[in-house]
């Protein structure tokens, strides 16, 4: 069966092989007769004859070495191919429209596949679960707890394991440059939940968590490559991390990637039962399910354990156990993956409808162009049909063209969809998830063959239909002369056309729709003034290297005061995380207010705390609205005072002015806070959403969270200078550093409007697809207007030369074919315009300051389309008024 | 039909001459196959040659070039294991049909009742 098969392939061969030995046969018969005493010529005409009729034998010896179906298909497609390099010109653009669709459903599969399809890179992951908590009365969710950890650890029937995670930077000394790199910290359960085993040396245990074991630390592959040449002898070795040695243990493999962390050492997260208390809800938690449990069962265990925990652990100090019982944590699993890809599936499902309608419009296109070319050769077809080809052979051959141009598409479209992802992919770092898992697998190869094929039968079917039925008497007549087209045909085409209007327009509606949500976005005063000039830079002082809170801070300080030496330097100031970090997301917290009662099980709102040095504001150019600024003597003399944001001002005591003098305090323990000073708000969530409700304290403190004395030692410094961001600037930075302490790295350099920007591109980044989706839908329909008049002048070029012959002025010609346009176009808006007031709801969760119905975007929409549509009328319109009518009469 | 090759017999003549003459080229097949037949076979000599191609797809006999006996290059045919298998089955297969047939020439009322 396989050497038949080949047989179809290896034809010229095997005929040559077998003229060879025909030949043969025939001089040996001749030999033979010769000897028998014939004449030359006798000879030869007495071995053919023998030997039987050459052709039938090659044609027998032919049949023998294939299968028929196969050569069927190899015969009908040769055919097709031959049919199609006949008309380069439509088979060209044919191609060129079909790659541009298809490419670009490959591209966003591409996208899809990796993102929200492809399971996480761990081993059985889809029983891998985040272990969240939700709490009666706040809709946030919160992670897990160290008290909640040990009770599940401890107590659970649902879990192959649990363990907690924390992520913070930790500087790395003792090699040539101070560098501050990614912890992360893990309980010796997180690494065998996820299933991964260490390239190198060996991984966490139990005995590594206990809280005086030996200091270990493992190495993630890019780290050990990066910094030891992946040098296999460090494992034994040693690393200083925030000035404590530690042993390396381990490295962990290539590909490792923690949840789209980007993490350099792992260490682990010692926690000590003994000390553990309610609350702290700032661990994220990981577990593995048993086999066979469902999600419903393990919160159920979940909701079981709570109490035990409640039972289990002491309240912090200044607290009652039954403040906690009264609002206990209720379970929230979550599919691990869920919290990696986070709410980008809905962008990514509105972006891939908008590509799938923008093919529908290129597949519509191309309907139209294969119509007209299958009209053109209805006369061809009809004398093949008069001489005894079946119907299903010229529908097969029709067919076969189809489907060959939607593959040749799809094959320039793989390519086209490669281009498309290294460019996606540069677009979107930081706000498109799992971006590694985005490659041109397997499954995109299959999804984008099927795509084509399915295209390919969708757009052939339709010549097919209407070329087909035997018209063979009306096409044998109508072949020799061009006649107005029929009205049902012409209706076919204009059918496409306006669908194609009507797609156009929902895709322009939606980019518009983005297009005024950027806009909203970017006139949002986001609480800052001129974010470019806002250097960022991360320091972060090791409790291991200066344990005193208050030297801590006066190092902080020094720090301060020779920045602000540095050449340019406007003013400079440090904050425990910087405007628009994404670590301040889901951080809030209670807040005390002097005088304020709340009744049992009553939620008090979440507020957000930061931790700042006095000029920050300045630094921003956020406005004092009341009060004043802290200053360094409330950080040395230890004042408990605070500043609040304008918002949370009005929300506890209705305006600015009244904040001033009003207590509050972070905790029952905790000496009550004045609050000296309330600052303008700041869009911290980013622009979309609301402020949060910023409570501002000084970041040296005594008695806060029942602690004695507390500094921030690890700080985003803020430095607001015009030529922020150039490298000399950034140097100038670093040396002011390191004049105070050598061994401080100086991380995460970035401007403020960097953070800014950053903030915007998920909706810039939708924005831009969108964009593209719409500009192509109405560029392909444009060409479908262009086409179709087109077509229709060149149909009716005998009437228009009649009619100017007699004296119509060109104008009125020309007007005559803009109205028809115009009439395609207007049914299309029409039929688009009801589409889009119901398709654009999908994306209202994408939208800001702007109706989903915004009337501005659909008035303005529909006028560029209408503008485009007599654009591409005009074209072949103004053609037709020229029309010389000799000429055309003639023809 | 006297004097028709009937479909099937030609590759058994085939294989079963490759049997006792050993390995061959189309030309002295054909000659072979003729002498045999002593003139009954009305053989379309150029017929040989589908037959061969269809007996190597089916593995029974396999090809090599070499050279004939004036010198040129010719393809030589011979049998493989499983076509010498192939002979045994399809003579005994043969031989059954001759002698069903047969016994039907000679009482042909008794199998119709």
């Amino acid at each position: 069966m396989l050497r038949r098969l080949l047989g179809v392939f290896r034809r010229r061969r095997l005929d040559e092989e077998l003229a060879g030995e025909l030949e043969f046969h025939l001089e040996e018969l001749e030999a033979q007769h010769r000897a028998r005493g014939l004449s030359a010529d006798e000879a030869r005409r007495a071995a053919r004859l023998d030997l039987g009729g050459l052709a039938r034998v090659a044609e027998e010896y032919r049949d023998q070495q294939r299968i028929p179906l196969v050569d069927t298909a190899w015969r009908t497609a040769t055919f097709a191919i031959r049919s199609l390099a006949r008309t380069p010109g439509v088979t060209a653009a044919v191609a060129v429209t079909l790659a541009l669709g298809i490419g670009a459903n490959a591209a966003i599969f591409a996208v899809v596949n990796g993102v929200l399809l492809e399971p996480l890179p761990f081993p059985d992951a889809g029983s891998l679960v985040a272990v969240n908590h939700g709490m009666t009365g706040t809709a946030d969710e919160l992670p897990s707890a160290p008290y909640l950890y040990f009770t599940y650890r401890d107590e659970n029937r649902s879990f192959d394991g649990v363990g907690l995670w924390r992520i913070r930077p930790v500087n790395i000394t003792g090699r040539d440059r101070p560098e501050q790199v990614r912890a992360l910290y893990v309980t010796s359960e997180v690494l065998p939940v996820l299933g991964i085993r260490p390239l190198l040396g060996r991984q966490f245990s139990r005995r590594d968590d206990s809280p005086n074991a030996p200091a270990t630390v493992m190495l993630t592959y890019g780290y050990w490559q990066r910094r030891f040449g992946g040098d296999p002898s460090i494992v034994g070795g040693k690393l200083i991390v925030d000035g404590q040695t530690q042993d390396v243990v381990g490295v962990m493999p290539r590909g490792f990637n923690f949840l789209d962390n980007q993490v350099d050492v792992i260490a682990p997260l010692q926690l000590d039962p003994a000390q553990v208390t309610l609350g702290r809800y700032v661990f994220p938690s990981v577990a593995r399910l048993k086999a066979g449990v469902t999600l419903a069962e393990a919160s159920a265990d979940i909701a079981r354990m709570v109490p035990l925990a409640l039972a289990r652990f002491q309240p912090p100090p200044g607290y009652t156990r039954e403040r906690f019982a009264a609002r206990p944590v209720t379970p929230r699993l979550v599919p691990l993956k869920d919290t990696v890809v986070g709410n980008i599936g809905g962008t990514l499902w509105v972006v891939m409808g908008a590509l799938a309608l923008v093919l529908l419009i290129a597949c519509a296109n191309v309907a139209n162009l294969l119509l007209v070319r299958t009209e053109a050769r209805q006369g061809e077809l009809a004398i093949r049909a008069a001489l005894g080809a079946s119907r299903a052979r010229i529908a097969g051959e029709l067919l076969a063209e189809s489907v060959i141009l939607s593959l040749v598409g799809g094959t320039l479209g793989l390519l086209l969809a490669h281009q498309a992802l290294l460019g996606m992919k540069a677009l979107a770092p930081g706000n498109l998830p799992r971006v590694d898992a985005i490659t041109m697998n397997p499954l995109v190869f299959l999804f984008t063959l099927v795509l084509s094929l399915v295209s390919g039968v969708l757009f052939g079917l339709l010549p097919i239909v209407r070329y087909t039925k035997p018209q063979l008497a009306a096409a044998l007549r109508t072949g020799t002369r061009s006649m107005s087209d029929s009205p049902e045909r012409h209706r076919a085409r204009a059918l496409l056309v306006t669908c194609q209007v009507a797609i156009a327009l929902v895709l322009l509606v939606s980019s518009g729709l983005m297009l005024r949500t950027f806009r909203a976005l970017g006139h949002v005063d986001p609480g800052f003034v001129r974010p470019g000039e806002v250097q960022l830079a991360r320091i972060t002082i090791p409790f291991g290297e200066v344990p005193d809170p208050e030297r801590a801070t006066r190092m902080q300080h020094d720090i301060l005061s020779r920045l602000v030496e540095v050449p340019g330097v406007v003013s400079a100031a440090f904050a425990d995380i910087a405007p628009l970090d994404p670590a301040n997301a889901g951080s809030d917290t209670v807040l005390f207010v002097d005088g304020r009662t709340y009744a049992p099980g009553q939620a008090r709102p979440l507020r957000r705390f930061e931790f700042i040095s006095p000029g920050v504001f300045r630094t921003l150019g956020t406005p004092i609205v009341a009060g004043r600024d802290l200053a360094w003597t409330d950080f040395y003399d230890k004042r408990p005072v605070a500043l609040v944001s304008e918002d949370l001002a009005r929300d506890e005591w209705q305006s600015p002015a009244a904040a001033l003098g009003k207590r509050v305090r972070a905790s029952p323990g905790d000496p009550w806070r004045e609050v000296v000073g309330v600052v303008g708000n700041v869009h911290d969530n980013g622009m979309h959403l609301d402020p949060p409700r910023i409570v501002y304290f000084p970041s040296l403190m005594d008695k806060f969270w029942g602690a004695p004395t507390i500094a921030f030692q690890s700080a985003t410094f803020l430095i607001r200078s015009p030529i922020a961001g150039t490298d000399g600037f950034v140097r100038g930075v670093q040396a002011a550093v390191w004049a105070v302490n050598s061994n401080l790295p100086v991380a995460e350099v970035r401007t403020l409007d960097d953070a800014y920007q950053k903030s915007l591109a998920g909706t810039a980044f939708t924005l831009v697809l969108l964009a593209m989706a719409g500009g192509m839908g109405l560029l392909l329909g444009a060409i479908g207007i262009y086409g179709v008049i087109a077509y229709v002048v060149s149909q009716r070029a005998g009437e228009i030369g009649v009619r100017l012959a007699l004296g119509a002025q060109p104008g009125q010609v020309r007007r005559q074919f803009l109205r028809e346009g115009l009439t395609l176009t207007a049914a299309g808006v029409a039929a688009g315009l009801v589409a889009a007031t119901v398709l654009t709801r999908v994306m209202s969760s994408l939208l800001f300051g702007v109706s989903p119905l915004d009337p501005l975007t659909y008035a303005l929409v529909t006028l560029v389309l209408v503008v485009v549509a007599m654009a591409a009328a005009y074209l072949p319109a103004r053609r037709a008024s020229r029309h010389d009518p000799v000429q055309a009469l003639r023809g | 039909m006297a004097k028709q090759v009937l479909q099937g017999t030609l590759d058994l003549m085939v294989l079963r001459t490759l049997e006792t003459m050993g390995p061959q080229h189309g030309f002295g097949l054909a000659r072979r196959i003729l002498q045999v037949s002593q003139g009954l076979l009305d053989l379309n000599q150029g017929t040989l040659y589908p037959a061969l191609l269809r007996l190597e797809q089916r593995g029974w006999i396999k090809w090599r070039w070499a050279t004939s006996d004036n010198n040129r290059k010719a393809k030589m045919y011979e049998l493989t294991a499983r076509g010498r298998k192939q002979i045994v089955r399809e003579a005994a297969s043969w031989e059954r049909t001759v002698s069903v047939m047969d016994r039907f020439l000679r009482h042909p009322a008794r199998s119709e009742k």
